[in-house]
């Protein structure tokens, strides 16, 4: 409880200015009579947000959607960049095969793909947008866990070969553990990138109850004011997700600076 | 000679390849007799192949030339057969360990079983003092405790020998010499064989049974000084009239290996060993 006090007064800044901010919004839109199409009041975006919550638009089913599109890509994408990242560490010719064809598909526009994946995967299909997800979530976890397995300082390779150690267990004990604080790196990048993805897949089409949907939809039909409640709800979504691999990273590395530095504050 | 030598080093020499195709002799001609129980500093200019001769005893990098036995048998089998512990000037320790689990480090790589792994951490732990900071991460500890981990996890198989790799070239003076001490006690309660490589001269005399003086370009021992200081050694020793001398021997040993150099440079070194400066 400790915890939670010393993190509730750490904030309490950016709360208060926060709320302060939401609050001048409200005032300045009411006042100045800025049209809801270009700005709608943050009272009337909280009112679209609980009028559509369950039913109408259903913001809360569509929530649980995406998160499960994006969390499925996270999965898919991060397993594959580890496959990748664990064959180009161990076979260096791997590397020069690979790493160029890693780079060309992280530089595809993913808007570009997204129609392409729909296709294949089926539109309806939550399958599609998890591709989609994946494609984003592989490049940033291959790349940091490929730097994780082979950055390792020469005095530690040194300090095992003096033990005769076999490369399994210098694998094990040093290049795994030293690859860990990389790969959560990645992974708080990959998991905003995978929520994009999946939302950029349900642009090109999907089920309606989808975050990504509804933005489309009450966008077309001039309901900024659920627009704005979706896009809210989906920073949220991305945000939590993001709060859970920074705690896993607690748990996990404890002895790495970065979470050390968070704590000593 | 003696059948009692835990290092022999035999006409070794290294070149090292350089960018362009030519290549660079970093040790030539290298002889080195070490016997059971001796304590033997490498001490010499930057660039004389001190490290690399080291590095050469613990088959951490080939010879170009010339033979190496440890413990009678050639540096390769005697590497995979541990028979050496090495401690390099980092300490290299690993952040995601304890302090215990980094001493059981090098336990862990053999069948060994549980009971008598921990026993033995905890008995090195004893030896280097650090008992009571077993379960801290080495990020918790200061320079020299760190260091102190090192040698503790380099005796852990019970080795003939250690390798050091200017373990304390990081430290600041006054934990230098609470850690040559520190050494000597570890020494004498092991019996443990020390090749010790240094760039400070009053270490090299404060620890040493013998001192090997390197020239570099290409690097040879030029000299080896007997350092015949009564043991056990303590902050008395580094005040007495022969250790001044042999720390004396050393310096000009090692610059007649350069060419003399103007006396009153040399009583300036004096002064600044005199002060216990390195």
């Amino acid at each position: 409880m400790g915890y939670l006090a010393r993190n509730l007064r750490r904030n309490l800044p950016a709360i208060i200015v926060f709320v302060a901010a939401i609050g001048l919004l409200e005032v300045w839109v009411r006042s100045m009579e800025v049209r809801a199409f270009l700005l709608p009041a943050p009272s009337s975006i909280v009112g679209a947000l609980v009028e559509n919550w369950e039913v109408g638009y259903q913001i809360w089913p569509a929530a649980q959607t995406t998160l499960l599109e994006a969390a499925g890509g996270l999965v898919i994408g991060t397993l594959l960049g580890i496959g990748v990242a664990l064959v180009i560490s161990r076979w260096p010719v791997a590397r020069d095969v690979a790493l160029p064809v890693a780079v060309a598909i992280n530089a595809i526009p993913i808007i570009a793909f997204a129609p392409i994946a729909n296709n294949w995967f089926g539109v309806l299909s939550p399958n599609s947008k998890m591709v989609i997800a994946a494609v984003l979530v592989f490049f940033p976890i291959m790349i940091n866990v490929l730097r994780g397995l082979t950055e390792v300082p020469a005095s530690s390779l040194e300090l095992m070969r003096s033990y005769a150690a076999r490369p399994a267990t210098v694998f094990l004990k040093v290049r795994v553990p030293n690859a860990l604080p990389f790969f959560l790196t990645g992974l708080k990048v990959a998991a905003t990138l995978a929520l994009i993805g999946a939302v950029v897949g349900e642009y090109f089409g999907g089920l309606n109850v989808a975050l990504g949907r509804i933005v489309v939809q009450s966008a077309s039909k001039l309901a900024f004011e659920v627009t704005w409640a979706a896009i809210i709800v989906a920073s949220v979504v991305g945000i939590a997700m993001y709060l859970l691999i920074v705690s896993v990273e607690r748990v996990v590395i404890p002895w790495h600076p970065a979470v050390r530095g968070e704590r000593a504050t | 000679m003696s059948g009692d030598a835990v290092v022999s080093v035999q006409g070794v020499s290294k070149e090292f390849e350089v960018p362009g195709g030519s290549s660079m002799t970093a040790l030539s001609g290298i002889d080195l007799e070490i016997m059971r129980g001796e304590f033997v500093s490498l001490i010499g200019p930057s660039g004389c192949g001190k490290s690399t001769l080291l590095r050469l005893i613990g088959d951490l990098t080939d010879p170009t030339a010339g033979s190496i036995a440890v413990n009678g048998k050639p540096a390769p089998q005697a590497r995979v057969d541990r028979d050496y512990g090495m401690v390099f000037q980092a300490p290299v320790l690993f952040d995601w360990r304890s302090v215990e689990e980094n001493v059981r480090l090098p336990l862990e790589l053999t069948g060994n079983d549980k009971a008598a792994r921990n026993a033995r951490v905890s008995q090195m732990l004893e030896l280097v003092e650090l008992s009571d900071f077993r379960r801290h991460h080495p990020y918790q500890l200061s320079g020299g405790m760190q260091q102190r981990v090192a040698i503790a996890r380099a005796l852990a198989f019970e080795p003939a020998l250690m390798l050091m790799d200017e373990p304390f070239g990081a430290l600041d003076e006054m934990t230098r010499e609470r850690m040559n001490s520190e050494v000597l006690r570890i020494w004498s309660q092991t019996g443990i064989t020390v090749i010790f490589v240094t760039h400070s001269i009053p270490e090299a005399v404060f620890l040493s049974s013998r001192v090997a003086v390197m020239s570099a370009r290409p690097g040879r021992i030029t000299r080896v000084v007997e350092v015949d200081l009564p043991r056990p050694r303590t902050v008395e020793t580094r005040e007495s009239r022969r250790y001044f001398e042999l720390v004396t021997e050393v310096r000009e040993a090692l610059r007649g290996s350069e060419g003399k150099g103007d006396p009153m440079e040399s009583a300036l070194e004096r002064a600044a060993a005199e002060g216990g400066i390195g």
